[in-house]
C-alpha cells in the first residue's frame, strides 16, 4: 500500500491570476472609454494608481510581517507556558484586537497619538494579530501527543522538540492564520485613508465624497484585485513549503 | 556490521510515583533488579502503573522518592535529555514524525549525538535491512506510505538507531493486527537473540509475555509485584490467586510451547506416523496428535531422519516433570 504524496495540479495555480487580470483589462478598458473631468484625470492616471497601490501593498506587507514577527512567538510562549489562565489572556486580547472595529481603533488612535502611516500600522497589526496567534497554537496543539512523547523519549530538548517537531507540523496551520491576516489587512488598509496614511482607500473615499463613480470603482476593484493576488500568492507559498509527508 | 553494544544491569529501589492531590501513590515503593541482556516483561491489567514504572527509568515520568540505576550509575543524577539518548524508547502509538522520511527518523538519535551523515546513513541503512525493510525502497518513504506493522518495525529501529543498551518498550505491537503482531513478536524474538540488550517491555497481554519475555513480573495495582519468575516457573507455580487469575485458562498449552521437543526423552518410532521436527515445541506435537487423531507422532532430527515418537502420554509426563523447575532465574 502506498499513498501518494503529490502537490495540488499546477493548472489551478493559473485560474486566479488570468481572472483578475482579465477583470482589470475590462475596467480599464472601460476607463478609457471615458471622458474624464480635471478630479478624475488627476486621479486616474499610471503615477496615481501606482502610488496608492504602492502604498497599500506596503501597509499590507508590513504589518502582515510584524504580526508575524508579533504573533508566533506569543502563541508559542503561551503553548509553552501550559497555563489555561495565560492562554485565555491572550486569546482575549487578541479578541478585543480583533473585535473592535477598526475604524474605530483608527481613529482613536489617531486623535492619541499622531496621524500616519505609524499609526495605521499599529492598528492594523492589532486587527490581524488574532488569526495567527489563534491558528499557531491550534497548531501547536494539535500534535500528536505520542508524536512529542516520542521525541521527548529520544532525548530531544523541549526547544529542539519545538523547531523540529513542532513548528514544522503546525506551519500548514500557522501559514493558513498568515494568509487569512494578510487579506485582512489588504481590506482593513482602506481606512488608513482617515488618518491621511494613503493607499487604495484615498480613491474609494474621494470617489465617494466627489460622486466619481469611476474613480470609486477603480479604487475598489483594485483592492479587490490585490486581496485576491496575495490570497493566491500565499497559497502558492503554503503549497510549496508544506513538510512533504503530511 | 559492528558488534553491538551488549545490554547492562538496571536496578529499582523503593521507586515510588505520587501525583498531587492523591493519597496512594500510581506506583509505591517498587524494587527490582534487571539482569544485563535481559527481557523483562511487566505484565498487568490497565492502570495497574506498569508503563508509569517503565517510563520513570528514562525520567518521562520522575519519580517521586527512591532510586533508580543503569550500569550503577544513578539516573536521577544525569541530565534527562542526555540520558534518554542512550536508551531506546518505542511506544504503542509508534510516533514516528510524520513530516521526516522513514530515514531521518531513525536517524533522529545519531543526529542528535552529532554523528557524521555518512555515518548516519550507513547506520540507517543497517538498521532497516535489520528488521526487514529493504532501505532501496523504504528510506525515502515518509510514515504515512507505510503499513502498521512496516511502521512498527521503523519504531523499534529508530529506537535502535545510537544502539544504547537498555531498551524501553510499551506495548510495542500492541495497536497492530493478531498475524502482524505474531510475526513482529518473532522477528524481534530472533532480534533480540542478536542484540542481547536489556530490555523492559510492557504488555497486558500474558501470551505475548510467555513468548518473549526471560522473566516476567506479574504486577498488580500501584505496581505491586505478584510474581517476578521465569515464564514456564509461572506457568507452572503461579504465587497466588491473582498470578493463577492474570494467566487464565490454557496455561498448560502455554507451558506445552515452552518445552523444546528436543528436551523430552522419545519413544521409539512406528512406522505409519505423522512425522515434525525436532526444533518444534511440545505444544507443535500436541497440535499434530490433535489434528491427524494419530495415536503418537514421530521426531525426526535436522538431518530429517526419524530420532524417536511421542504420544499423549509422553507429553503429559513431560509437561508434569517439567513442574519441579530445575533453577529459578531470579
Amino acid at each position: 500500500m502506498t499513498v501518494q504524496l503529490k502537490r495540488p495540479s499546477s493548472l489551478r495555480h493559473f485560474v486566479t491570476p488570468v481572472a483578475v487580470v482579465a477583470v482589470l483589462a475590462v475596467v480599464f478598458a472601460w476607463v478609457a472609454t471615458l471622458d474624464l473631468d480635471s478630479i478624475e484625470a488627476r486621479t486616474l492616471n499610471a503615477g496615481y494608481l501606482i502610488d496608492r497601490t504602492r502604498e497599500h501593498l506596503v501597509l499590507t506587507v508590513v504589518s502582515s510581517a510584524l504580526v508575524a514577527v508579533l504573533a508566533i512567538p506569543t502563541a508559542v510562549l503561551a503553548h509553552r507556558v501550559r497555563s489555561r489562565v495565560v492562554r485565555a489572556i491572550v486569546v482575549t486580547l487578541g479578541n478585543i484586537g480583533q473585535a473592535t472595529p477598526a475604524v474605530g481603533v483608527v481613529i482613536l488612535l489617531a486623535i492619541v497619538w499622531q496621524t500616519g502611516f505609524t499609526t495605521a500600522l499599529v492598528s492594523l497589526v492589532a486587527y490581524c494579530f488574532l488569526p495567527v496567534l489563534r491558528n499557531t497554537l491550534t497548531g501547536l496543539e494539535q500534535v500528536d501527543a505520542a508524536t512529542r512523547e516520542a521525541a521527548r523519549g529520544m532525548g530531544m530538548t523541549p526547544n529542539q522538540v519545538l523547531w523540529r517537531i513542532e513548528l514544522p507540523l503546525a506551519s500548514p496551520v500557522i501559514l493558513a492564520g498568515l494568509r487569512t491576516a494578510l487579506v485582512f489587512s489588504v481590506g482593513v488598509a482602506t481606512i488608513a485613508t482617515f488618518i491621511n496614511a494613503g493607499g487604495l482607500g484615498d480613491m474609494i473615499v474621494n470617489g465617494l465624497k466627489l460622486q466619481r463613480f469611476s474613480v470609486l470603482l477603480v479604487g475598489a476593484v483594485l483592492v479587490a484585485a490585490i486581496a485576491v493576488l496575495i490570497d493566491w500568492a500565499a497559497g502558492l507559498v503554503e503549497d510549496r513549503v508544506r513538510p512533504r509527508g503530511l | 556490521m559492528s558488534e553491538p553494544t551488549a545490554g547492562v544491569g538496571i536496578e529499582l529501589s523503593d521507586v515510588t510515583k505520587r501525583y498531587p492531590g492523591q493519597k496512594t501513590g500510581a506506583v509505591e515503593n517498587f524494587s527490582l533488579k534487571v539482569e544485563p541482556g535481559e527481557l523483562l516483561m511487566f505484565v498487568g491489567p490497565s492502570g495497574c502503573g506498569k508503563t508509569t514504572t517503565m517510563k520513570m527509568i528514562n525520567r518521562i515520568i520522575e519519580p517521586t522518592s527512591g532510586s533508580i540505576t543503569i550500569d550503577g550509575e544513578d539516573v536521577l543524577s544525569l541530565n534527562p535529555d542526555e540520558l534518554r539518548r542512550h536508551i531506546g524508547y518505542v511506544i504503542q502509538q509508534i510516533g514516528l514524525f510524520p513530516h521526516m522520511t522513514i530515514a531521518e527518523n531513525i536517524g533522529t538519535v545519531p543526529k542528535l549525538l552529532g554523528w557524521s551523515k555518512s555515518r548516519i546513513a550507513e547506520r540507517v541503512d543497517e538498521l532497516l535491512r535489520t528488521v526487514a525493510l529493504d532501505p532501496a525502497v523504504f528510506a525515502k518513504r515518509y510514515p504515512k506510505q507505510l503499513s502498521g506493522g512496516q511502521q512498527q518495525r521503523v519504531g523499534v529501529a529508530r529506537a535502535l538507531a545510537a544502539d544504547p543498551p537498555v531498551m524501553l518498550m510499551d506495548e510495542p505491537f500492541g495497536a497492530t493486527d493478531p498475524i502482524t503482531r505474531l510475526r513482529l513478536q518473532e522477528e524481534f524474538r530472533r532480534l533480540q537473540a542478536d542484540i542481547g540488550k536489556t530490555i523492559i517491555f510492557v504488555t497486558h497481554d500474558f501470551d505475548e509475555a510467555v513468548r518473549l519475555g526471560d522473566r516476567i513480573a506479574v504486577l498488580s495495582e500501584r505496581s505491586r509485584i505478584e510474581q517476578c519468575d521465569t515464564p514456564a516457573n509461572i506457568l507452572a507455580a503461579p504465587a497466588n490467586d491473582y498470578v493463577a487469575g492474570f494467566i487464565g485458562r490454557g496455561a498448560g498449552l502455554m507451558r506445552l510451547a515452552l518445552i523444546p521437543i528436543g528436551e523430552v526423552s522419545l519413544e521409539a518410532p512406528s512406522a505409519e506416523s505423522p512425522a515434525l521436527g525436532v526444533d518444534g515445541s511440545l505444544r507443535d506435537a500436541l497440535d499434530l496428535l490433535v489434528l491427524t487423531g494419530a495415536e503418537r507422532v514421530n521426531v525426526t532430527d535436522a538431518g530429517g531422519a526419524v530420532a524417536g515418537s511421542l504420544t499423549h502420554a509422553g507429553i503429559s509426563a513431560a509437561l508434569g516433570a517439567s513442574r519441579s523447575p530445575a533453577g529459578s532465574a531470579s
